[in-house]
């Protein structure tokens, strides 16, 4: 029954649409293909992203994303340990599972734009934020179109990324493991500390990945919340495209972000053997 | 006591942090109704904003755009992924499996901007006008490796003496596949096609970079429209949010009779 | 199951079909945003039932440029700005227009016609014109500096300023803040006015698109820079904004109709700039967007208070200080990598 041939299509879908347009990336990236009617064969457009006022820029990316990546982690983690521990009780009292979790991995299911979009409402400058703040005579604060409002976006659009992964493992911890740590005297703190973090590592990693490598890339949060302020690699990338109509510098930050994310996979898979399932979801 | 009070500390996190994901679009849904056009004051209760939807010609190409395009790839992908699914379980050599994984997961884990950019240079190499149709092929590029994805395991899972067995008492491959295969696979099967759909019709970046000719999607309306005052965008989203709770629901309620395929939360 | 699953998927496959199975001929129009009446394309479709327009719009001139040039869509009639027209020709983008298809033509103004950058009148029809100006909050700024573009980049303004994302605008407004010509593309002058753009750049609020209008009605900020039509949209609606042309001396622009080469439907297209023409359509879209219309018949029709108001309809031969955008490659393309640089900065 498993006819090899059933695959072809599917093999021949991601040769035209996937392999090829990569080759195509790269060609541009190259100077091989190119928008402005100068061909010749060049590693210029590397080397120019390799310019201080660029790596600025991917260094405030990396910064931006690492400050999400944190928050995602900090608030999520506890929600998955508080949501995994209260399944676990249920289970072992035989209790159908909580919809608490759905209701926490919902909205990444849920058209992003408009979840960005909603926040606008709240934060303008005259919006629901300083309208309540106003009513009860509190100061106005303004941080749409500032870092923090950028930041504050990307947490909002991807902690759910970071509690799934890290339920998904803490739940599957056999709590007999805790009580008899517990039982061999550990206090509370130190069977969190000892047992619970490095056994839901794996998770970790993969929320890890899953918030800090769509935060490099993404484009319209910061288009959306930063005003045209906020300049990361992402619009950086749109702008080559859209707006300097230099798609072979755009190309090849592109092919520099894919090798990276690549290589950040790769690592990152290294802590997570035997848990493969989750980290490519 | 102590215990206790922890309880109730950890639910009044748990409480804090759903409000902080789920007020914004109560937020948004609150203003749908709203009479007056200012995101932060309340003019009254009206329906205008659903009525000024409907109306909307482009809001409605939009979004008859977001649906045939999120059917049709849904449908499409899920056909091949599933065919996929069976063939790749037949690749024994444990590299060239390996490998075909590997490229199968491209689609999945490198950056939708990447993805996007670069199908449009393909499109624009192979002279494809942009329209419902490359943005139709973009999106069953990026569908069919979560309909694999829900697919497999259940293959896993099958006992492969019944086909042999179907085969061996005489039924035609097919028919043996139809009537022996099928239904056990049918729920990662059902799974795919519904999560296809649902990442269709959530999709922005990738969209945004292979449509052309004036063809456009919910999300891309939403992101030409979204910084300007367009109480329209409220009206829509508290649709679509209804729609994607719903299918969510079905998928859940699906999934949690039958654990193994639950790809939702696996 | 199953069968509910089938109903659903035969549903939602045939409600999208029919509602768009017709064979018409679709012509693409790309116009800058919130810059016609859309009720004017409906009135069109219907006059026309053969024809379906296709609306699409761009925020500036360069990122129309981009899409026209690299032909992800064939349009079929495009708006742009008088320098833009110029780069146009140069680069052989532009149909020649039949104005035998274009009766109406005759009810432009004669004053808009054949100016330097269509210098034989071939390629463009007038849409639009106008100045450009700081637009501010009465009650948020000293009125005393808003003669002058240095109020933008004056640090007691800060975090009350919004610029627009516009490249060869912004730009030009720099340079004649600095008392250059808005054509300059002397390299010391650029380097002068690209460290003006840096050093304002902690002062702006944000770099807006056409949400900028909401923002000023909103009260929001205090100034921003604005084209003369916007600004009296936003004054309508707004009792504390102003709008002032500064002494310096600013840009008057004209914006077009033109037919790219790209256009399949050329005639089609023809008969859509003819509708435009018409006085009272004219009318209709200069009361809906705001700006001065280029259509002197159109303009009869408009109200007394607007058609003969000095800040909307100044008399062109007395604006001594403004200066129209031009175009040539090496000023396009400094002007691109100066506000790339400004932007990363």
């Amino acid at each position: 029954m498993y006819k090899k041939y059933l695959s072809y299509p599917h093999l021949m879908w991601m040769l035209i649409f996937v392999l090829v347009p990569i080759v195509i990336i790269f060609l541009y990236s190259i100077n091989v293909l190119s928008t402005n009617g100068t061909t010749g064969f060049s590693f210029e457009n590397y080397k120019n992203f390799f310019d201080i006022t660029y790596m600025k820029i991917f260094g405030y990316s990396l910064w931006i994303a690492f400050l999400s990546t944190v928050f995602c982690l900090g608030f999520g983690y506890p929600v998955a340990y508080i949501l995994a521990k209260r399944e676990r009780e249920r289970l072992a009292k035989g209790k159908k599972s909580s919809t608490m979790f759905m209701l926490f991995v919902m909205p990444m299911w849920m058209n992003m734009m408009l979840r960005t979009y909603s926040w606008l409402t709240i934060l303008e400058s005259n919006g629901l934020l300083n309208t309540l703040l106003g009513f009860f005579g509190l100061p106005q604060v303004n941080i749409l179109y500032t870092t923090a409002a950028v930041v504050l976006g990307m947490v909002y659009d991807f902690i759910p990324f970071m509690i799934l992964p890290v339920y998904s493992v803490l739940v599957k911890i056999d709590p007999s493991i805790n009580e008899a740590a517990e039982d061999l005297g550990a206090s509370p703190i130190k069977v969190f500390f000892k047992v619970t973090i490095p056994m839901s590592l794996p998770g970790v990693v993969s929320g890890i990945t899953m918030v800090f490598l769509p935060s490099i890339t993404t484009f319209y949060i910061s288009n959306i919340f930063g005003g045209g302020q906020i300049m990361l690699v992402g619009n950086l990338i749109e702008q080559q495209f859209l707006v300097a109509n230099n798609w072979n510098f755009g190309s090849a930050i592109a092919i520099v972000m894919m090798v990276l994310m690549f290589l950040s996979m790769k690592i990152m898979n290294l802590f997570n053997k035997g848990n493969k399932q989750m980290a490519m979801f | 006591m102590k215990t206790k009070l922890k309880k109730a500390l950890e639910s009044v996190y748990l409480y804090l942090m759903f409000m902080f994901l789920y007020v914004p679009i109560a937020v948004l849904m609150v203003f749908s109704f709203n009479k007056a056009k200012s995101r932060g004051v309340w003019g009254g209760f009206s329906l205008k904003w659903y009525a000024e939807m409907l109306a909307d010609s482009t809001l409605m190409s939009a979004l008859r755009t977001t649906l045939i395009v999120g059917v049709l790839s849904a449908v499409i992908s899920c056909i091949i992924g599933t065919a996929a699914a069976i063939g790749i379980q037949g690749f024994r050599k444990k590299k060239l499996r390996n490998l075909i994984n590997e490229v199968t997961n491209i689609p999945m884990v490198s950056s939708e901007l990447v993805i996007g950019v670069s199908l449009m240079l393909l499109f624009i190499a192979l002279k494809i006008p942009r329209g419902m149709l490359t943005m139709l092929l973009a999106h069953i590029t990026f569908n069919i490796p979560y309909v694999i994805l829900s697919v497999t395991p259940k293959l896993m899972q099958l006992d492969n003496n019944l086909y042999e067995a179907a085969v061996d008492l005489g039924a035609k491959p097919w028919y043996a596949f139809k009537n022996v295969v099928l239904p056990e696979i049918m729920p990662g099967v059902i799974n795919g096609l519904l999560m296809a759909f649902t990442l269709s019709i959530d999709d922005f970046v990738i969209s945004f970079f292979t449509t052309g000719n004036g063809i456009t999607n919910l999300s891309i309306y939403v992101y030409s429209t979204a910084k300007r005052l367009n109480p329209k965008i409220n009206a829509l989203s508290t649709l679509m949010f209804i729609v994607i709770m719903l299918l969510l629901i079905i998928i859940n309620k699906r999934t949690s009779k039958d654990k193994d395929s639950n790809v939702l939360i696996s | 199951m199953k069968k509910i699953m089938a109903c659903l998927l035969a549903v939602l496959l045939t409600v999208p079909f029919f509602a768009g199975c017709e064979s018409k001929t679709v012509i693409n129009v790309y116009n800058v945003g919130d810059y016609i009446d859309e009720e004017v394309i409906s009135m069109f479709e219907e006059e026309y039932p053969g024809i379906k327009v296709n609306y699409e719009t761009f925020y500036t001139n360069e990122e129309m440029y981009i899409k026209v040039k690299n032909n992800s869509t064939a349009y079929d009639v495009v708006f742009p700005s008088d320098y833009m027209v110029e780069r146009m020709i140069e680069e052989n983008m532009l149909n020649k227009i039949n104005y035998d298809n274009i009766p109406n033509f005759k009810n432009i103004g004669e004053q808009y016609q054949k100016l330097d950058y269509d210098p034989q009148g071939e390629y463009s029809v007038p849409y639009m014109w106008g100045t450009m100006g700081i637009l501010y909050n009465k009650d948020m700024v000293d009125e005393k500096d808003m003669d002058s573009w240095k109020a933008m980049y004056d640090d007691k303004y800060k975090g009350d300023i919004f610029m627009l994302d516009s490249e060869r605008d912004m730009i030009s407004i720099t340079l004649k803040s600095l008392g250059y010509s808005m054509n300059s593309y002397d390299d010391a002058e650029l380097e002068k006015a690209k460290n003006a753009l840096i050093a304002q750049k902690p002062l702006v609020k944000a770099y807006c698109g056409d949400e900028v209008k909401d923002k000023m009605i909103a009260n929001e900020g205090a100034m921003t820079i604005a084209w003369s039509g916007d600004a009296f949209y936003c004054m309508d609606l707004n009792k504390s904004l102003r709008y002032s042309v500064p002494k310096e001396g600013s840009n008057l622009w004209f914006d077009n109709m033109v037919i790219p080469n790209t256009s399949k439907h050329q005639k089609e297209a023809e008969l859509f700039i003819d509708f435009m023409c018409r006085p009272e359509i004219a009318k209709k879209n200069a009361e809906y967007i705001g700006y001065s219309t280029a259509n002197e018949e159109g303009r009869k029709l408009l109200a007394d208070e607007v058609k003969n108001n000095e800040l909307r309809y100044p008399d062109l031969s007395k604006l001594d200080n403004m200066e129209i955008f031009t175009y040539n490659s090496e000023l396009s393309e400094k002007y691109s990598k100066l506000w790339q640089s400004v932007k990363v900065k």
